[in-house]
């Protein structure tokens, strides 16, 4: 009975459930408002697979446990919101220096500080890219839908696992707490990417061998005994004062995401060839973007939707393919203005962004007045 | 081409707003073969304060998921009433507690008002059933789903113990609302 395993559902729930299904055996968190209910399922569910819930003291402590629980081999993951997210860039910070795979969701609230807690908002965007200080990579996927939050929280998984680095799921306060029809995938019916392990024996395992673009990465607990450190480090993972050695460690962290572009970008593309005018969106307001378009279309407008699932690694060639032969671009976001100065790096066309920080959606109207006016 | 069917349900903090729009949204989706939406907006506190919780209903995927027009509102409260009535489409429907709502808004909409937290007392012992009742009542209006499904759905989301109680305010809710159809 096909029915029988159609949910209704949140979307901190699919993103939950997404979870367990890539096989996710530890949570550590700290609730905050919008993103508690993740928790809170985990809490329910990860003890009935053998995983392991914790509700630590701060987010700090919670990002540094799921990179502990990493390096012990398991699949980890967080939740918080903006005020936890800024918290959290000291660990991410970590991860991507010392290259451990985890996840961390942000579901996004007003702010700065503890802003509008039931309120939604992209205004992280920029956060998630260069909040943590230093050089580093930053794979940040962006989901717009219910189920999509299911499928895209195991591709974080897959892509964090495959290229060992943090993995940042970002969405906000509407699809966090809105309800959608979900179906759960059957085992084997979603590609569940797992570490490459070491096939060395342990007294020659290099944590950060640099003949490797992604170096494998051994669990603690089975034999293979090796160094970890936020420190700029040699191949055998302890600190390091050679500067060629400090600057091929960091381009090496950039160039493995940097080098497979092609397989972390995902975009959706709506009527965009020939598109006239475009808007370029992402997350919750990609959704108001979608029904701005479709109506526009029947009123004869040549408007096209491109959207983000996949924010960072910024896609550069789908938006510039996009704008071929747009005479404008619109950017609606939910903050002030941060991913338009992207757009506006890459097109040659006029770039037009619509805003809201009042805690309301940016509704297909104001997308439509804004596209309109290209047409 | 599709339709796009919007309700909101408000009140205050507490009334089961939120419970009712996941209710009706899944007699739509999971006991009829439609799409929906549920959506909710309140306020810092767990208690008190306007609450509402809206349900898109549809016959193909439905991308905004927030209501712009809505074609039936229910307000449990004065608050909610005075601040979420404006977006009622033309030969909507308000349906408003006698109790609680004293202004009564007035707009090309059609307004229906019943005391349904006094019938949750009274009939019920039990004010919590008053979104129940609604949602009987809802349905008699609207015929937004059929009273087989929106029964399904009630008693899906009740603990064993309550499903007598509720089955029996739905009902009341059916019956409460074709009484006040036929008064037109």
């Amino acid at each position: 009975m096909a029915e029988k395993k159609k949910l209704f559902m949140q979307g901190n729930e699919a993103c939950a459930e997404g979870a367990l299904y890539a096989g996710c055996r530890f949570y550590a968190g700290y609730p905050i408002t919008p993103s508690t209910e993740i928790a809170e399922y985990l809490s329910r569910t990860l003890p009935r697979v053998g995983g392991k819930f914790i509700q630590m003291e701060d987010e700090i402590a919670s990002i540094s446990a799921i990179a502990g629980a990493s390096l012990a081999g398991l699949k980890s993951m967080t939740a918080t919101s903006g005020p936890g997210f800024s918290l959290k860039q000291e660990g991410l910070g970590y991860a991507c220096m010392a290259e451990i795979p985890c996840v961390i969701v942000d579901v996004m609230r007003g702010g700065p500080s503890t802003g509008y807690p039931t309120g939604p908002s992209q205004s992280d965007v920029m956060q998630a890219k260069w909040g943590t200080h230093g050089d580093h990579p930053v794979i940040a996927v962006t989901p717009a839908y219910v189920q999509e939050i299911l499928h895209e929280t195991v591709r974080a998984f897959n892509l964090s696992e495959k290229y060992r680095t943090p993995v940042l799921i970002l969405f906000d306060e509407i699809v966090g707490h809105m309800r959608e029809p979900v179906m759960l995938p059957e085992e084997g019916e979603l590609e569940v990417i797992d570490r490459e392990k070491p096939t060395c024996p342990p007294e020659e395992y290099l944590p950060y061998d640099a003949g490797y673009e992604i170096p494998p990465l051994a669990a603690f607990g089975e034999g293979y005994r090796f160094h970890v450190t936020g420190l700029n480090h040699k191949d055998d993972g302890f600190p390091t004062n050679d500067p060629e050695m400090i600057q091929e460690g960091i381009k090496r962290i950039i160039r493995k995401i940097d080098n497979n572009k092609e397989d972390i970008w995902k975009n959706e593309e709506h009527y965009i060839d020939g598109a006239e005018v475009v808007v370029f969106a992402y997350g919750s307001t990609a959704r108001s973007a979608k029904y701005a378009v479709r109506e526009l279309r029947k009123k004869g407008v040549k408007a096209g939707l491109l959207r983000a699932l996949t924010l960072w690694p910024f896609p550069d060639e789908a938006l510039k393919d996009a704008c071929q032969k747009a005479r404008a671009v619109v950017v609606p976001e939910l903050n002030l203005g941060q991913i338009v100065y992207e757009v506006e790096r890459l097109v040659d066309c006029h770039v037009e962004g619509i805003y809201r920080v009042d805690g309301e959606p940016i509704n297909p109207m104001q997308i439509m007045e804004a596209m309109e006016k290209y047409s | 081409m599709g339709y796009r069917y919007e309700l909101r349900f408000s009140g205050s903090g507490g009334q089961g707003m939120i419970l009712a729009g996941i209710i009706m949204a899944e007699a739509a989706c999971i006991y009829e073969d439609k799409m929906a939406v549920q959506s909710q907006s309140y306020g810092p506190e767990s208690r008190g304060g306007a609450s509402k919780s809206e349900v898109v209903i549809s016959d193909e995927p439905i991308d905004y998921p927030k209501a712009t027009s809505i074609d039936c509102m229910l307000a449990l409260t004065q608050e909610a009433c005075s601040k979420y009535h404006k977006d009622i489409k033309k030969d909507g429907i308000l349906l408003v507690d006698t109790e609680m709502v004293a202004e009564v808004p007035q707009g090309d909409f059609k307004v229906y008002e019943a005391p349904i937290i006094e019938s949750a007392r009274e009939e019920f012992g039990k004010t919590i059933v008053a979104n129940i009742i609604s949602l009987g009542m809802i349905t008699e209006f609207t015929g937004v789903v059929s009273k087989e499904a929106i029964e399904k759905a009630v008693l899906a989301r009740v603990p064993e113990a309550f499903k007598d109680l509720n089955r029996r305010a739905l009902h009341f809710g059916f019956e409460k609302a074709k009484e006040l159809k036929g008064k037109e």
